[in-house]
């Protein structure tokens, strides 16, 4: 290679480098990604048309898993189940919204040693899921477990939470909600830090105060902290897998699963390997996700167009 | 400041208050708080029932030396730490160059490269779950750390490249736009420039990243199966399932496994919570 041949290159590249530069910087990042989340998604579209063990040849059948769900004609009261399930989790894990508002309000005090409650509330948080589900499995445990120790105060007898079928999904749900109750309650302390004072002040004067003040001039600053608590929540309710693995693996008869937890049984378990039926199942997470992602992307879109 | 600070509030709130702290943190954490005290009984104590009385003798350290020198504890903590680490590492890089790429350029195609970064961040687990097991089959990798590594890499990048794109948006452009004046070239201005303002964004991201990766348990068992590369929460089921019944065991393996990113929290707080609560205020 001659000089003259570098300084060409050179300044080709100097010349409209700010045009290439982006695509160097996003290489690495976009193809990793690419590799291991976009084409998986499309990978498991079409996996879901076919009957594959894992080993051997696949074999294309259409639309028939997608039928053997709908008609539930291989698991009994499984789908169903499931789905239902998904949708208790869904509407019971928002709770930990107004639940870490609550806490937060409380929490929001100058007093001495605040700090150290402050993250000692936030905690749960920090600890793993597998570890809040064995924590709150011998929370419920018939024999020892502190609530029954504190239901046998009031003269209640033992209830086994993870072992009946109505009380099962409620009982994990609430294991869920103790660290994502925590994580909201982070969020709207940090909302709360940055109200602006002088409405509060004005609100005052007007004479607002407790539940109006909260409702009209509190909440309506605090919205981008509802708008992230909002988002995490919903996509921790429909990713809940780690808790109904540790605490019930399902049970009891299947009655606490949901459809991430049945696609993993399915597809990975002891159950077998129905690799295209699992793909089915998550194909239909997936679509459920899909309307939630739709309108956290349109959110951001307006947002953007706004600045 | 609302609600209206306590010290305005008469003396006998201000007590209540003050006393109703402790109950309820007390309250909060009660179920761990369990877990501790299990943690640190004796066998005995369980077999006679002695499960919510004081510890009839302390057996702290023995359990927890049990835990560390009597399980394969040690070498899951180990595996959780070489597959969380290379992950932290791995995906603040490749996101520091995309937040650049989407933060600073403008091009037709950016908030669309963005918006996959940020739906791909969405994605229930189990729509990867059989093509990225079988690419890992397919790379050899099935059962090692460097699989776990290559694909948490690869998914933390999107909830990075969000919250490296926002911050360097919020940055100031007229030094960028100066240093090009000054003819200064793009991988320099990122790398002298850019990078430097990073380093709060870089410490926030890589406490939060380390908690997320220390926590999963999902693609642990989707990836791996044995104690030579089981990180610590799926390698506790292991233990449990060795040490059946034997709660006090159970509970320090317990607290043993989840202390890493406790420690980290207390260590780096305002870091941790000021990357949790990115966007949380206007």
């Amino acid at each position: 290679m001659t000089a003259v041949d570098v300084t060409e290159h050179e300044s080709w590249f100097h010349r409209n480098q700010q045009r290439i530069a982006p695509w160097l910087f996003l290489a690495p990042g976009v193809l990793f990604f690419m590799v291991y989340v976009i084409i998986p998604v499309f990978q498991s579209f079409n996996l879901s048309l076919y009957e594959w063990d894992g080993l051997g040849a696949a074999e294309y059948v259409g639309m028939r898993n997608y039928e053997d769900l709908y008609w539930e004609w291989v698991d009994r009261d499984a789908f169903y189940v499931s789905l239902k399930n998904n949708l208790i989790w869904l509407v019971m894990y928002l709770l930990a919204i107004p639940a870490g508002l609550f806490i937060a309000l409380f929490l929001n005090q100058t007093v001495w040693g605040i700090r150290l409650y402050k993250s000692l509330f936030f905690f749960p948080f920090v600890i793993s899921q597998v570890v809040v589900g064995l924590v709150f499995t011998w929370f419920y445990d018939p024999t020892f477990g502190l609530l029954n120790e504190f239901l046998s105060w009031f003269g209640l007898g033992p209830v086994n939470v993870l072992g009946d079928e109505r009380f099962v999904t409620y009982g994990i749900i609430f294991a869920g909600l103790w660290p994502q109750t925590a994580y909201c309650m982070i969020l709207y302390l940090t909302g709360l830090n940055a109200v602006d004072p002088e409405q509060i002040e004005a609100g005052r004067l007007d004479g607002a105060k407790g539940g109006r003040m909260l409702w009209h001039i509190i909440l309506p600053q605090l919205r981008p902290a509802t708008f992230i608590a909002f988002v995490v929540t919903i996509i921790g309710a429909l990713r809940s897998f780690d808790l109904i693995s540790i605490m019930t693996q399902g049970g009891p008869f299947g009655s606490s699963r949901v459809l991430a937890y049945y696609m993993f049984e399915v597809a990975l378990s002891e159950y077998g390997f129905r690799m295209g039926y699992g793909a089915a199942i998550a194909v239909v997470l997936f679509l459920i996700m899909l309307c939630f992602i739709a309108y956290f992307l349109w959110s951001m879109y307006r947002e953007e167009k706004g600045h | 400041m609302f609600p209206k600070p306590i010290e305005k509030q008469p003396r006998a709130a201000q007590i209540s208050y003050q006393a109703l702290l402790p109950v309820a943190l007390l309250l909060w954490l009660g179920p761990l708080l369990a877990v501790a005290l299990f943690s640190i009984k004796p066998e005995a104590d369980f077999t006679n029932a002695n499960y919510w009385g004081l510890p009839s003798s302390f057996e702290g350290a023995r359990n927890y030396g049990q835990v560390f020198f009597n399980s394969d504890m040690p070498r899951y903590l180990l595996n959780s730490f070489l597959i969380t680490v290379p992950t932290v590492i791995g995906a603040v890089a490749l996101s520091c160059m995309t937040g650049f790429a989407l933060g600073i350029y403008k091009f037709k195609s950016n908030l669309w490269i963005f918006f996959m970064f940020v739906a791909g961040n969405f994605v229930p687990f189990q729509i990867l779950m059989v093509p990225v097991r079988d690419l890992t089959l397919d790379l050899g990798l099935y059962n090692t750390k460097t699989g776990l590594v290559l694909f948490h890499i690869a998914f933390q990048t999107g909830f990075c490249t969000l919250f490296m794109r926002n911050f360097i948006r919020a940055l100031p452009f007229e030094l960028i736009e100066a240093a090009r004046v000054e003819g200064i070239s793009e991988w320099r201005i990122f790398w002298c420039v850019v990078l430097p303002l990073m380093k709060p964004a870089i410490a926030a991201l890589s406490v939060l990243i380390f908690t997320f990766i220390w926590n999963d348990y999902f693609w642990a068992v989707v990836l791996t199966q044995g104690a030579e590369s089981q990180p610590v929460t799926a390698g506790i089921t292991s233990f449990n399932a060795q040490f059946r019944a034997a709660y006090h065991l159970m509970s320090a393996g317990s607290i043993v496994a989840a202390l890493p990113p406790v420690a980290m929290f207390f260590l780096m707080q305002k870091h941790f919570i000021a990357g949790l609560t990115l966007g949380a205020v206007k």
